[in-house]
């Protein structure tokens, strides 16, 4: 018992040594050449443009979602002009980030850890540096930086869709005017608010590609690995993105408010 | 045009014609409590072969990725072409991978590159050539090895003996001086598997390629040993049995356990007495 215990606490140790490494390594990979400007491109249209959809889809109907329940609760308090309000501030503090974040944890994770896994599992990765290129900086460095910048981007589309859900429900579901609509999401929002939308996706971002690349990258056992990867990457970058949104929200209420 | 990483003019000419191009002295490596190499030293001269030859898990792939330096020995001192390997950190690596060129098993290709990305990646991504010049070797080099009209198709549309072939063609396209095969034709046909040895016997007679061939296809392996590229009188590039001097330039180094149990020419291991040696050749 006591051997299994040491043995799970020394495995992971290792894991967060190993993170910790490719983060440097990462960090390095961006402030130094040589850098890959054709494969950050692609990952920003990769990530940035390929989950538009899912993104989309996901805020649209979480606003709509959330004006039709907070519509019947505001309603016993004879607050229903205020649906707005409610909803742009809860999209653009927290739902926005972190719907998003879950959704590229499931998407871009996922796809990350399989397409880097099998690259190591078919010796690939072994290629790379034996033809003399740096794994990190060809693969994870434009992960990195097109998750960390397109997370930001990806969140302010959820919140705008999410808002113009709210607005669908607002308007055609619980008859609230249009003008007051409008006017209750600008009232309900606050410029910390904002950053605050805007900041969290920074991290989430890149919680979400640097795990994906690390379980990707320590893929082993064939094809079956791949697939324990997979699942691995995503149960860990969506259990991040909660975490890391807890504790980036808790410095930002102290930093902002 | 530089393709591999510049040396000193006294260092290339301590490398020149019969120096040592791959030297492993007492090289040792474990896997927690798993011995995968034990005191393991041999000399690749320019412009030979080693065939190391040896039953799975024997630790032959591991020599390869030893000298690749994609695994540290725990002890031992590795020289590649004049440059202590061993201790060197992956940045330094690179230089040194820049003279070198490795086959791996089942060929290791970028499946989402064409079969032209794939050969011309390394002077693509990571040399300051032209990429018309780029594209001109890599015609030439898909030329040489019989492929040039799989250009613009993906891995995944090529043959298991395609496959290796422009493997090949990408460990070579940046004209290394030392090339390493992972078992280039393990779960190949005879007939495609001698292609591949073709290939390789060209490359270190033509390009004048040291190589190590990492096998336990003995019929490959022989081949390889035996075999020795000429122009004939036409000026046609053919195959044929080596003669006595060429086929000194192979030798063979078999691993058993870890260790090196055999090491020398391809008549010296036919005529082995060691009863290990002969079940596996038999």
């Amino acid at each position: 018992m006591t051997a299994l215990v040491v043995s799970l606490v020394k495995s992971g140790l290792l894991e967060i040594q190993e993170y910790m490494r490719l983060q440097g390594q990462t960090m390095r990979g961006i402030v130094s050449r040589p850098f890959y400007f054709r494969d950050v491109v692609e990952q920003f249209e990769e990530i940035g443009i390929g989950s538009l959809t899912v993104v989309l889809l996901t805020g649209f109907f979480t606003g709509a979602v959330l004006a039709l329940q907070t519509g019947i609760t505001l309603d016993q308090f004879g607050a229903r002009p205020f649906v707005g309000r409610l909803i742009s501030a809860s999209m653009i503090k927290e739902l926005g980030p972190v719907l998003t974040g879950l959704m590229l944890a499931g998407r871009v994770g996922s796809g990350i850890a399989a397409e880097l896994g099998s690259m190591v599992v078919t010796d690939q990765i072994n290629a790379l540096r034996a033809l003399g290129t740096d794994p990190v900086r060809k693969l994870v460095v434009p992960r990195v930086l097109a998750g960390v910048f397109m997370a930001p981007v990806l969140t302010v589309v959820a919140n705008t869709v999410g808002i113009i859900g709210g607005w669908l429900i607002a308007v055609y579901q619980l008859r609230v005017a249009s003008s007051l609509y409008w006017t209750s999401v600008v009232e309900g929002l606050f410029l910390q608010d904002a950053w605050m939308g805007l900041i969290k996706p920074f991290f989430l971002g890149f919680a979400i590609v640097t795990i994906g690349c690390h379980v990707g990258l320590r893929t082993h056992g064939g094809t079956q690995g791949v697939g324990r990867s997979t699942t691995n990457a995503v149960v860990a970058s969506s259990v991040a993105v909660i975490a890391v949104d807890f504790f980036v929200t808790r410095v930002l209420i102290t930093l902002l408010y | 045009m530089v393709l591999a990483a510049p040396r000193s003019a006294p260092l290339e000419e301590a490398l020149g014609e019969g120096s040592p191009i791959v030297v492993l002295d007492r090289v040792s490596l474990a896997f927690d409590d798993k011995v995968i190499l034990k005191n393991i030293s041999f000399t690749l001269l320019k412009g030979h072969t080693k065939i190391i030859l040896g039953a799975s898990g024997s630790g032959k792939s591991t020599i390869l990725k030893l000298i690749l330096g994609l695994l540290k020995p725990d002890a031992g001192v590795i020289w590649v072409n004049g440059e202590r390997v061993d201790g060197m950190t992956e940045l330094e690596m690179m230089k040194v991978r820049a003279d070198l060129g490795m086959v791996f098993q089942e060929g290791a290709l970028f499946d989402s590159l064409t079969v032209a990305e794939n050969v011309g990646y390394k002077l693509f991504e990571e040399s300051d050539m032209p990429r018309a010049d780029v594209r001109q070797r890599v015609d030439e080099i898909l030329g040489f090895i019989g492929l040039d009209d799989h250009v613009d198709r993906t891995p995944a549309e090529l043959s298991g003996g395609q496959r290796r072939r422009v493997a090949i063609a990408r460990a070579m396209a940046a004209k290394p001086r030392l090339l390493l095969y992972d078992e280039p034709t393990t779960g190949l046909d005879p007939i495609t598997a001698i292609t591949v040895d073709n290939e390789i016997v060209k490359l270190r007679d033509i390009e004048n390629v040291s190589s190590i061939l990492v096998t336990h296809q003995l019929r490959d392996a022989f081949f390889v040993a035996t075999h020795e590229a000429v122009h004939d009188a036409a000026g046609r590039l053919q195959v044929v049995p080596a003669g006595l001097d060429k086929a000194e330039e192979a030798e063979f180094i078999m691993l058993k356990d870890g260790e090196i149990a055999f090491e020398g020419h391809a008549a010296e291991l036919r005529a082995t007495s060691d009863s290990y040696l002969k079940t596996f050749l038999s």
